[in-house]
């Protein structure tokens, strides 16, 4: 069972963005350091493991060429590489990288604007390390961008341009576990609920295609072989990476999922929605019949809020934490 | 995102109004002449939505654009409200807004699926239809205007409506102020922020929670587990309707105010949270400015009917007393001012080039008498460039 912890105050609120909560926690240095973004701005705060001091720092999104107008942030989040952590922006303009402490901007690139039809929105949304050597980004027009990221300086390039998307991308994930063979080490999701399972390297190969049901795809996790994906109609539905079959559906949320997130040694999943609710699922094999098995742990109502980002902050899946539309705070649960 | 976002207001804004218009009201024959009658009422709705649903203006308003600042919407909304004899004290007007934007803020967020935006503008609009019923002429603009949004939105996905959704959120972000009615209703807490209930029917299209279905790599179930959480939900009855007339089934836009139940706001005064909203706005947008003349010109452009001898309209108070007026004026927390902009006529050529153009393509109005409205300096500048 868990219990509320002391909450971290942020320096502004959090916005109704989907998976609107990064946690990075370095683990020889007692840190986690937690981000949230704002709108134009990015939340990144520091806390020392015994919950005593905080840093504040925070980051803004990069005006475009002309400065013409402000840029908005859709999302934020550390990509962690063997060798060196970078903290990624996803705005209305482009790519920001920066240090993972937020000091220093590495690299930008601008999104090509005449690449989307004219009346629609453009942005970058979906950040994920992959592959031991890679940063996707996925766009508004449905693109994903595969950055080659040298372990040290700025010299990141475009490696790869992935293009099965047709509406703008939601979330992307690493496989957080063992893949079995075949199964791929990348998933990305789109708006329109289309999930593709890649095979990362020098060239990344499309392995399958989860077909669309009608559902916007919010949040996406792969672990050991698994998907999991959140949708709009809050439903959480689990399939096979391989093969693409749907092995379990569950009716988890009233409300559109905005979160999801797996804890690695317990395969531990978070889900976090519009309904107000957290919950704590327990994904697992069968050995015997090979079926994915999902049984729900534990829920939490945080109460009159719109849930907009949830983590868990350890690979246990002993504690997590919580943000939420128009709060100032982030929520934290540990395990009594 | 733009015309959700001014149709649901200016909604909000005529249910407000005719609420206050009909609270202070006399009967015809017993009515000084500085005093409200029916009539004029009726006659200040039909030139405020006359003019909201103006062709050009409705036009302009849906062309793909960004969505406005607080401020420059709040500058659009000044003017239409002064569209008609009616005239609005500054504090009154802040409360008229501060009431506008709360209201929609609820309605958003309390939407269902994001599709059902929507659904909550075409109760605005109906109940628009409602109010200038008798005028045929500014009905069919209503309609043309209902057309205009199916067309352009019905074919948006939900993923595209989410969006949209998350886009206004953000416009919405950090207000709490908190609104009477809605302490009332027990719709909002007293720290401001709403209650988000966890009872009742779901969305369309989503299923109650609790069931968990397992597969085998046949396909077929296996296995079927139940859970329990703390909510209360329920399958949904049915659909709203999305064409031009129809049950919409969500009560989100329906008119919530009646002539026995005061509006009223308290400054909430939270100002941690609306620090850091207030510094963003700092930097001029000079685009959005442009776009802002350009709006607030065509809605300060439009004929407006004057009554007979008086030039200074009848006054509409949003409170209770003048003397509640003149207070709230003098305590209304700095952080919560709208700071209506002041447009400076710009330097840069190429920018007066483009304003003078745009003033060309529009008609005219005829200058109006000085008056102390900040909304007054747009025209006056106009005239004189």
């Amino acid at each position: 069972m868990y219990r509320k912890e002391k909450s971290i105050q942020l320096k502004s609120s959090s916005a109704a963005l989907y998976n609107n909560l990064s946690v990075l926690r370095l683990p020889g240095r007692q840190l986690a350091c937690f981000s949230a973004v704002h709108g134009p701005s990015l939340n990144v705060v520091s806390a020392a493991a015994d919950g005593l001091g905080f840093s504040h720092r925070q980051l803004q999104a990069k005006e475009g060429g002309m400065a013409v107008s402000t840029s908005l942030l859709t999302q934020a989040a550390w990509c962690v590489l063997p060798s060196r952590v970078l903290l990624v922006l996803t705005s209305q303009k482009g790519i920001q990288m920066y240090e993972s402490d937020g000091s220093i901007m590495v690299y930008w690139h601008a999104l090509d604007v005449t690449e989307h039809p004219p009346a629609q929105a453009v942005f970058a949304r979906g950040i994920a390390a992959a592959g031991g050597r890679f940063i996707c980004v996925g766009t508004s027009s449905g693109l994903v961008l595969v950055f080659d990221i040298p372990s040290k300086g700025t010299n990141i390039t475009v490696s790869e341009v992935l293009e099965q998307h047709h509406d703008a991308i939601t979330d992307i994930a690493a496989e957080l576990g063992q893949a079995p063979d075949g199964a791929g080490d990348l998933v990305t999701a789109d708006d329109a609920g289309t999930l593709c399972v890649w095979s990362t390297g020098e060239e990344f190969t499309l392995l399958s295609k989860i077909p669309a049901f009608g559902c916007t795809c919010s949040s996406v996790k792969l672990w050991n072989g698994v998907v999991a994906a959140g949708y709009g109609n809050g439903q959480i539905r689990l399939y096979e990476a391989a093969t693409g079959l749907l092995r379990a559906e569950v009716n988890a949320h009233a409300r559109w999922i905005y979160a999801l997130d797996l804890a690695p040694q317990t395969g531990k999943l978070l889900s976090g929605a519009e309904d107000s609710f957290v919950h704590v699922w327990k994904l697992s094999r069968n050995a015997d019949t090979d079926d994915v098995e999902i049984e729900h742990c534990h829920s939490e109502c945080v109460t009159d809020t719109q849930v907009c980002g949830a983590r868990f902050c350890d690979p246990e899946g002993n504690s997590f934490a919580v943000t939420g539309y128009d709060l100032s705070e982030i929520f934290r649960y540990g395990q009594a | 995102t733009l015309p959700l976002l001014f149709l649901n207001l200016g909604g909000e804004m005529l249910y407000i109004l005719d609420q206050r218009l009909r609270a202070q009201s006399i009967p015809g024959e017993k009515a000084r002449k500085d005093e409200w009658t029916d009539v004029d009422r009726k006659r200040v709705m039909n030139d405020i939505i006359t003019t909201m649903f103006n062709k050009k203006f409705m036009e302009e308003l849906f062309k793909p654009q960004e969505l406005y600042s607080k401020k420059a919407l709040r500058t659009v909304y000044d003017r239409l409200a002064h569209a008609s004899i009616m005239r609005l004290n500054q504090a009154s007007m802040d409360k008229l807004y501060d009431l506008m934007t709360m209201a929609f803020k609820y309605q958003v967020l309390l939407c269902p699926r994001p599709k059902d935006i929507l659904l909550v503008t075409f109760n605005h609009l109906d109940a628009i239809k409602d109010f200038i019923r008798d005028s045929p002429g500014i009905l069919n603009q209503v309609d043309e205007t209902v057309r205009q949004l199916i067309e352009t939105y019905s074919c948006l996905s939900a993923g595209e409506f989410q969006l949209i959704r998350q886009t206004l959120l953000i416009f919405f972000q950090d207000m709490h102020i908190r609104v009477s009615i809605f302490l009332k209703d027990k719709v909002q807490n007293s720290n401001g922020r709403f209650v988000l209930p966890i009872s009742g029917p779901v969305p369309w299209g989503t299923e109650v929670p609790g069931l968990i279905r397992v597969f085998n790599h046949n396909g077929d179930e296996v296995k079927r587990t139940e859970f329990t959480t703390g909510g209360n939900y329920v399958t949904p009855q049915r659909e709203g309707s999305f064409d031009l007339y129809g049950d919409r089934v969500l009560k989100l836009g329906t008119n919530m105010y009646s002539v026995s139940r005061p509006v009223e706001t308290h400054m909430s005064g939270s100002s941690k949270n609306l620090a850091s909203h207030a510094k963003e706005n700092i930097v001029p947008n000079p685009l959005a400015k442009e776009e802002l003349n350009f709006l607030a010109r065509l809605l300060g452009g439009l004929e407006v009917k004057k009554p007979g001898g008086s030039e200074t309209g009848f006054r509409l108070n949003l409170f209770t007393t003048d003397e509640e007026e003149e207070h709230a004026a003098l305590t209304r927390p700095e952080e919560l001012s709208y700071k209506v902009i002041n447009i400076e006529a710009t330097q840069e050529p190429a920018r007066r080039a483009e304003l003078s153009r745009i003033l060309g393509e529009l008609e005219v109005a005829e200058p109006r008498p000085a008056s102390s409205g900040k909304g007054e300096d747009l025209l006056a500048l106009m005239d004189g460039l």
